[in-house]
Order: structure tokens, then C-alpha cells, then sequence
């Protein structure tokens, strides 16, 4: 992997988030609906020319190449606006959510990842014995599931029926003066139903290809090898069969970041979560324009960066695509 | 710092700060919640429950109400009505100072009224106020242009905070100036935390004016949406006070909760009004006859009793029956399919005619579910009603304030004072395009017009009664709207508070005197 490669990589990657800032600047505006009776809404109404000053102050009189214009030059100078609903800067309401969606889908995809792949080794030792079937049955479906039922599901299970989860939130309020390990625990307390629930559709997902790739390691010539040479059939499933097999799995988990993002909307939707995703929904509601702008222009980044890194670590874990360009 | 290197930060320190939440003091915490979501704090320049819960928790204002409709004294401990309405002097207290340490003073009194007249959308709270005079620091007094009997309502703490000059008086835009998100008012509770569409933190303010006052040492104001998910916290007793709730579904689920009170209680002067909105310029629906035929084929108790399983009241007219403007001897359009029949013949629809409606998305019960039930009702009169949804607030708002409907679902709030939440809907001279709230019916009738004019100025408590009552029965007859019900608000409460606030306001007043039992 040279430089001129990642350089190239690198440049792909800022074409298509200005193609991204741009995209979703025009779709927003294709949505019916004016942005200022929305905030008059809110306010309890207004006269005509309150409404004039409101769209005045946010630009929204000029015309829409000229509003394009002006806020892909902001962007590129880093400033992402101020959010029409709730007059703060976009960048302030995105820096107070991100840290809750990126603990909520990394806790998500770490989980997913671990307990997929496990499963999947498992279920490829005995590909026709009953464990092998309840993956199969549990991919099926965990895929097939929608994560807000799951979640809704979760709550009247683990928070309604049986009070083990609190319901809602990422944090209790009454805990706020605790100290830092007691306020870490109740975190995690909140984070187990929603990043279970978002777990579940991709670890069925790594779970089957875990166990589709591992079958097709282990009936390949070096595992006779390697068994031909006495090793434990643990060393030779783990070692040297999941190994090779794993090469697929980095490539998915990357390029199911993306979709880890858009089912964090959901999750944090139903588990008022306090991240991206929920600001992200709310504001599409309140046609909060530059907000709605800025979750979409972080949630593409995360996945450009996503993408990048898997595309990179992909090349340093195949040394047969390493001198590739 | 560019706005990377900002963001990376930010990210950094909310990776390490999730769990780092400010620390608080034990004990005292009142945890209410919220389905709705402020925008900002600062009640001058928004209306709204929203905002004005937290805003009546951080501002003062001159005066507070009490359960029996009687002003109070707050910022201003006492006050005179001139003789001939047209001045209004309220005499401040002494000792009274904002969270940042400044003297409130008859200035600070005197910028906010002007800086609510100019920005807040109620235009007719404080449209007749020409001047305040500030001839000492603790003395107000409002020069008005006419009489105005509602001035007084309108200085209560939802309607009337008042904001430190020295903040809000520097020249920008108070609607929407950064202190809206981070105020300093004078009220029993100063702000510690707004995080927005998340919660509002606000600790004891020990420097309160109000001797003893306020007893709770902090209120966090938590927005959940997701009622059913507010509703299991409640129940696990997350949080303490869940006010402003109407479906009837939450109604009768935490009354059944033990540990849990529920009241109807202190929301007199909101007079939430859910009704059916007539676009009187429409071909079909110019007739009145058309309009009568569909109030009497609506029927108001099956409405109350069945949709809403009996929480919510009945509403007959435009002033909200809790007011004491109300006119009891008003039309009720009983319902009566033979005379609905009989009035579609008359005005030429004994054929029948088709109609759209359309509806509020959101409160489902009170809006979707009645707009369904029109449906079947008004088709026994040979009406056949189409059901429009909207996907969102804006969509509904675009198109009943354009006009773009025939029928509409709607919920209109009183304000305490008909002049600032009835009149806008009525009056001629408030057909305003694109504003939503106005008067969107694009009702005429110039003995209203007159009607209210001349309440407006009216001091004499019995004379504006009567002139209210004229205004009530000619609207009645009119029906420029179909009046249903009013929402159902009521507050559930952990029964170990006391003082869970009284008055006309619900929870858009101090609560400074509200506490935990032993």
C-alpha cells in the first residue's frame, strides 16, 4: 500500500462528501413545508411580518443556489450553521450527542462482532448438528426483525414486566451526584437494552457468514495440513481456520457501519437515547433544515471514515492485495 | 481552533465526559417530565408549555395568580388601576435581584413588557401599552392607549418574565438572542443545564426575594417523547410530576397507580379548546346551513364519553366553560340527524356532498380519532368525508394557513383572557395568510368585529361579561368552528409532594412552594 494510493483514497473521500453536502441540501428542500411556519407553529403563531423576519434571518428569502452556495462555503470553513428550531449552533448539538451514538453503535458493533463470530465458529464445527440449526433459525430471524420492534419488544420484556433495565435514557438524574464509577455502571445499566437491540440484527448476520466462510476454511487443503500435522482441533479452528476466515468479515463489518448509523436512529428513537439519531428525526419533523444538514453530513463522515479504514486494514490483513493499486 | 479540530475535541471530551455529568446536592430533586420540547427558555418571545414551565422557574414577573382567578402580588408587591384604565402602576419590590447579582428594577420592568409587545406572537397582550414611565427605581407605570382589562392576566409569570436589561438590552434580537438558551432571570430557580431537546436542570435561587422560598433545592424538567416509555418511568418513579398529560389512555392507567395522585386541577386559565374548523370561503361550507347540519350531526358526548373514555369535558362555545366569561345559555347543537337532514335539503346538499378533513398528526386521540369519527357520523347525513393526514406538523400548519382545507381538526388554547387566545380567531381583521392561529376560518361578521372591539376596552366586569355573552351566542349561531371538547390536562404527582402547584396556570407558575414530605 503506497502513498499514492491512500493519497487517491483520501481525495475519493472529499469528492463524495461534497457530493454528499450537496445531495442532501437539495432532497431536504424537495420536502413540502415551510421551515418558518414551523417556528411561528412553535411559538404560538405569528404575523406575517414576523414570518418575513424569521425567513430574512435564516436566508431562507434567497434563492436556492445562492443558499447552496453559501452553505458549502461555510462547511468548508468548518461552520456547519446555526439550527433554525433551537437557535444554537448545529456543531454544539451535534458535539453534545455524538458521544452517546459512538458509545451506543461501537458497544453495538463490538458486540455483534464477538458474539457473531463466536457463534458462527461454533455452529461450523458440527455444520448439521443442533446448535448449527439454532444459528441458522436465529440469523433468519434476527435479520428479518425490525430493530424497533425488537427494542419495543425488549422494553415490555426487561423494563416493563420485569424491571431489570431502565426504559428510557442514558443516564438516571437522581444519580447525577454520584461518583464516576457509580454514574459508569448506571451508563451501562442504560446501554445494555439498546445495544443489544441494535446488536441483534448484525450479529445474526456475522454469525451466518462466520459460519459460511469458516466451512469453506476448513474443508480447504491447509487445515488438512495443519490436522495431518497432529495439532489440537482447537488450534486448528481457531488458529488457523477463523483466521482466514475472519478476511470477509472485515469487509462487512465496514460496510455495515453505515446501516449500524441509520438503525442507531431507530434505537435511539425508542429508547430515548440521547444521540444523533433522535436529533436527527426530531429535527426532519421541525424541517430544521441546517440541523437535519449537519447529523447527515457527521453520520456520511463516519462512514466515508469507516470505509477508508476497513479498505486500509483489508490491504495490510491480505498480503495479496497489498501491492495492488 | 477549526471546526475538526473543535469536533475531535468536543468528541474527546464527551468520550471521557458522558459519565462526567455536573454533580449535584442530595435531596430536594423534583424530576418532571416533558413530551414536549422548548426551543429556548425565555417565555417574552415564545409562547408555549414548553417553554413557559422552565421560563416561570427562572423569571419572575410582576404578578402571580391564584386558584380563584385573584392577582397576586410577585415582583410587584402591590398595584393600582387608574381610574379612567388608562395607567397601570405597579410598585416593585425592594430586595429583589437576578441570578447574576443585578437589582431588578422598574427599567428591567418596563424593556421586558416593550420587548414582549414587540416579539412575542400574542399581539394583544400588551398592543394598547403606549409607554412605561420609570420615575424611580421601584416604580412602574403603564401608560396605555385605551383601557384594557386583560392587562393584569397578562403580566403573570407564563406571559410577562421579566428579563435583566443589562442581558437582553444589548441590541440584539431577543428572539433570538444566545441568553434564550442560557437566561438569568429573578425567579425561585436558577439555571444550571440546558441541554437542548434533552433536559432543563435548574437549581434553588438562595438569594430569592420571596423570604423561605423555594423549598426544593432543584427541578430537572426531562424530555422523554415516547409517552408509553414516560409513562413506565413514572410508574418505576423516575419521575415525580408528569403534568399537562391528556390521553386518556395515561389518564386512567397511573390513577390506578397507589403511590401516584392525578388531578384536573389548576389548568383553568389554558382552556385548551379542540375543535372542528370550518373553511367558511369553501363553496360547499359558505352555507351556514352546511355547518349546522354537521354540528348537529356530531355528537359532542359520544366524543367525550366513548373516544376519550370520559376524561375530557365538553366545549360549547369559544370561551373555555372554566372561564367566567363563559355563556352558559349557549347553542349546544344537540345532536339531531332529522334537522341535519333537513338543513342540507334547505341549503341545496340533500343529494349529499363530499368533504375533506384534515387533522393535527400527533395527538391521535384527540384529533385522528375524531376526524375518522366524523367520517362515519357525517355519512348518515350524506356526507362523504375524506380523511387527509398530514406526515407532520408543518404539512397540516402549510396548508390550513393557506387555506388549502375544508375541514380541519384543531386545538386552540384560551390564554386565560379572551382577548389574547379567543379574539385572534374571530376578528376580520385578523385573516392572515400563512399565519397559523389566526383566524384561518376567514369568519366575517362586523357585530363580532364590534363585539370584541368593544370588550377589549371594557373595565366593568359585568358589561364585558354581557357583551362576551352576545359575542358567544352570535358565534354559535355563526359557527365559523365546531366546538368538541377541552383537552383532558391533568397532572399525575408522587403523593409524597406538597403544594403541587395550585392556581390557574398548572405548572407554567413558581413552584417555589412546592416540597417533599418528610
Amino acid at each position: 500500500m503506497n502513498a499514492a494510493y491512500i493519497l487517491r483514497r483520501l481525495f475519493y473521500g472529499v469528492l463524495m462528501m461534497l457530493g454528499v453536502v450537496i445531495l442532501n441540501f437539495l432532497l431536504i428542500r424537495l420536502a413540502p413545508g415551510d421551515p418558518a411556519v414551523v417556528i411561528a407553529g412553535e411559538m404560538g403563531g405569528a404575523t406575517e411580518e414576523m414570518l418575513a423576519s424569521i425567513r430574512a434571518e435564516y436566508g431562507l428569502d434567497k434563492p436556492v443556489l445562492t443558499q447552496l452556495w453559501i452553505y458549502v462555503s461555510s462547511v468548508a470553513q468548518g461552520d456547519l450553521g446555526q439550527s433554525f428550531f433551537f437557535n444554537q449552533p448545529v456543531s454544539s448539538l451535534i458535539g453534545q450527542r455524538i458521544g452517546p451514538t459512538i458509545l451506543l453503535v461501537l458497544t453495538a458493533q463490538v458486540l455483534s462482532i464477538l458474539l457473531g463470530v463466536f457463534l458462527g465458529a461454533v455452529a461450523a464445527r458440527k455444520p448439521h448438528g443442533v446448535l448449527s440449526a439454532f444459528v441458522g433459525v436465529f440469523a433468519t430471524i434476527g435479520y428479518a426483525v425490525p430493530v424497533f420492534w425488537t427494542g419495543i419488544m425488549f422494553i415490555i420484556l426487561f423494563a416493563s414486566v420485569l424491571p431489570w433495565f431502565p426504559v428510557e435514557g442514558m443516564q438516571s438524574v437522581r444519580l447525577r451526584d454520584a461518583d464516576l464509577w457509580t454514574r459508569m455502571l448506571d451508563v451501562t445499566h442504560h446501554l445494555v437494552l439498546p445495544a443489544l437491540t441494535l446488536a441483534i440484527i448484525y450479529l445474526a448476520q456475522y454469525a451466518r457468514l462466520t459460519r459460511a466462510s469458516m466451512l469453506d476454511a476448513l474443508s480447504s487443503e491447509y487445515i488438512r495440513t495443519a490436522r495431518a500435522k497432529g495439532l489440537n482441533e482447537r488450534s486448528v479452528v481457531f488458529s488457523h481456520a477463523l483466521r482466514n476466515a475472519l478476511l470477509p468479515i472485515l469487509t462487512v463489518a465496514g460496510l455495515q457501519f453505515g446501516n449500524l448509523i441509520s438503525g442507531a436512529l431507530l434505537v435511539e428513537t425508542v429508547f430515548n437515547w440521547p444521540g444523533m439519531g433522535r436529533l436527527a428525526f426530531d429535527s426532519i419533523l421541525r424541517r430544521d433544515y441546517p440541523t437535519i444538514m449537519g447529523v447527515l453530513f457527521f453520520a456520511s463522515l463516519m462512514v466515508v471514515i469507516a470505509n477508508l479504514i476497513t479498505d486500509f486494514s483489508y490491504r495490510l490483513a491480505d498480503p495479496r492485495l497489498k501491492d495492488e493499486q | 481552533m477549526s471546526f475538526f479540530t473543535r469536533i475531535l475535541g468536543i468528541t474527546a471530551l464527551l468520550a471521557s465526559t458522558t459519565l462526567a455529568a455536573p454533580v449535584f446536592a442530595e435531596g430536594g430533586t423534583l424530576v418532571i417530565a416533558s413530551t414536549q420540547v422548548p426551543r429556548h427558555l425565555n417565555g417574552a418571545v415564545q409562547s408555549g408549555i414548553a417553554t413557559a414551565v422552565p421560563s416561570t422557574q427562572i423569571f419572575a414577573s410582576p404578578l402571580r395568580y391564584d386558584e380563584n382567578w385573584e392577582p397576586q402580588p410577585y415582583l410587584a408587591e402591590s398595584w393600582e388601576v387608574a381610574e379612567d384604565g388608562m395607567s397601570v402602576t405597579l410598585n416593585l419590590v425592594q430586595n429583589a435581584t437576578f441570578h447574576d447579582g443585578q437589582p431588578v428594577t422598574s427599567e428591567d420592568v418596563a424593556f421586558s413588557i416593550m420587548t414582549t409587545k414587540e416579539n412575542h406572537p400574542f399581539k394583544s397582550m400588551f398592543a394598547p401599552v403606549e409607554a412605561i414611565d420609570t420615575p424611580d427605581p421601584h416604580t412602574a407605570i403603564i401608560r396605555l392607549s385605551q383601557p384594557h382589562p386583560a392587562l393584569l392576566l397578562a403580566l403573570s409569570p407564563a406571559l410577562a418574565p421579566v428579563l435583566p436589561k443589562h442581558i437582553f438590552g444589548d441590541g440584539q434580537d431577543p428572539k433570538s438572542h444566545p441568553a434564550n438558551s442560557a437566561p438569568v432571570g429573578s425567579g425561585p430557580f436558577k439555571l444550571e443545564e440546558f441541554t437542548a431537546g434533552e433536559a432543563v436542570v435548574m437549581k434553588k435561587n438562595p438569594d430569592f426575594f420571596l423570604e423561605g422560598r423555594p423549598k426544593l433545592d432543584e427541578i430537572i424538567i426531562r424530555i422523554i417523547k415516547d409517552e408509553s416509555a414516560l409513562l413506565i418511568a413514572m410508574e418505576n418513579g423516575d419521575i415525580d410530576l408528569y403534568p399537562f398529560m391528556a390521553s386518556s389512555q395515561s389518564i386512567r392507567r397511573l390513577e390506578k397507580d397507589e403511590d401516584l395522585g392525578v388531578t384536573t386541577e389548576d389548568y383553568a386559565a389554558v382552556g385548551p379548546i379542540n375543535w372542528l374548523a370550518f373553511n367558511t370561503q369553501s363553496d360547499k361550507l359558505s352555507d351556514v346551513r352546511v355547518r349546522q347540519a354537521i354540528a348537529y350531526a356530531v355528537d359532542r358526548d359520544f366524543i367525550t364519553d366513548a373516544l376519550h373514555r370520559g376524561v375530557s369535558s365538553p366545549q360549547r362555545g369559544p370561551i373555555t366553560e372554566s372561564s367566567p366569561f363563559f355563556d352558559n345559555t349557549i347553542a349546544a347543537y344537540d345532536v339531531d340527524l332529522e334537522k341535519a337532514q333537513a338543513l342540507m335539503a334547505e341549503a341545496g346538499f340533500g343529494d349529499g356532498m363530499e368533504l375533506t378533513v384534515d387533522y393535527i398528526p400527533g395527538p391521535k386521540e384527540q384529533q385522528q380519532s375524531v376526524a375518522e369519527y366524523l367520517k362515519s357520523q357525517l355519512k348518515k347525513i350524506g356526507i362523504d368525508v375524506t380523511v387527509r393526514a398530514a406526515p407532520d406538523f408543518p404539512t397540516w400548519a402549510g396548508r390550513v394557513s393557506s387555506y388549502d382545507f375544508e375541514l380541519s381538526m384543531d386545538v386552540v388554547f384560551n390564554w386565560g383572557d379572551p382577548v389574547i387566545g379567543v379574539h385572534r380567531t374571530y376578528l376580520s381583521d385578523n385573516i392572515r395568510e400563512g399565519v397559523i392561529w389566526s383566524n384561518t376560518q376567514q369568519y366575517r361578521n362586523e357585530k363580532v368585529d364590534e363585539l370584541l372591539n368593544a370588550a377589549a376596552v371594557e373595565l366593568d366586569v359585568d358589561k364585558r361579561k354581557s357583551l362576551y355573552a352576545e359575542f358567544q351566542q352570535l358565534v354559535a349561531g355563526d359557527l365559523p368552528v365546531y366546538w368538541i371538547n377541552q383537552l383532558p390536562y391533568h397532572t399525575a404527582y408522587d403523593k409524597r409532594l406538597q403544594n403541587v402547584p395550585t392556581g390557574i396556570w398548572g405548572t407554567m407558575h413558581p413552584m417555589d412552594t412546592v416540597a417533599w414530605s418528610e
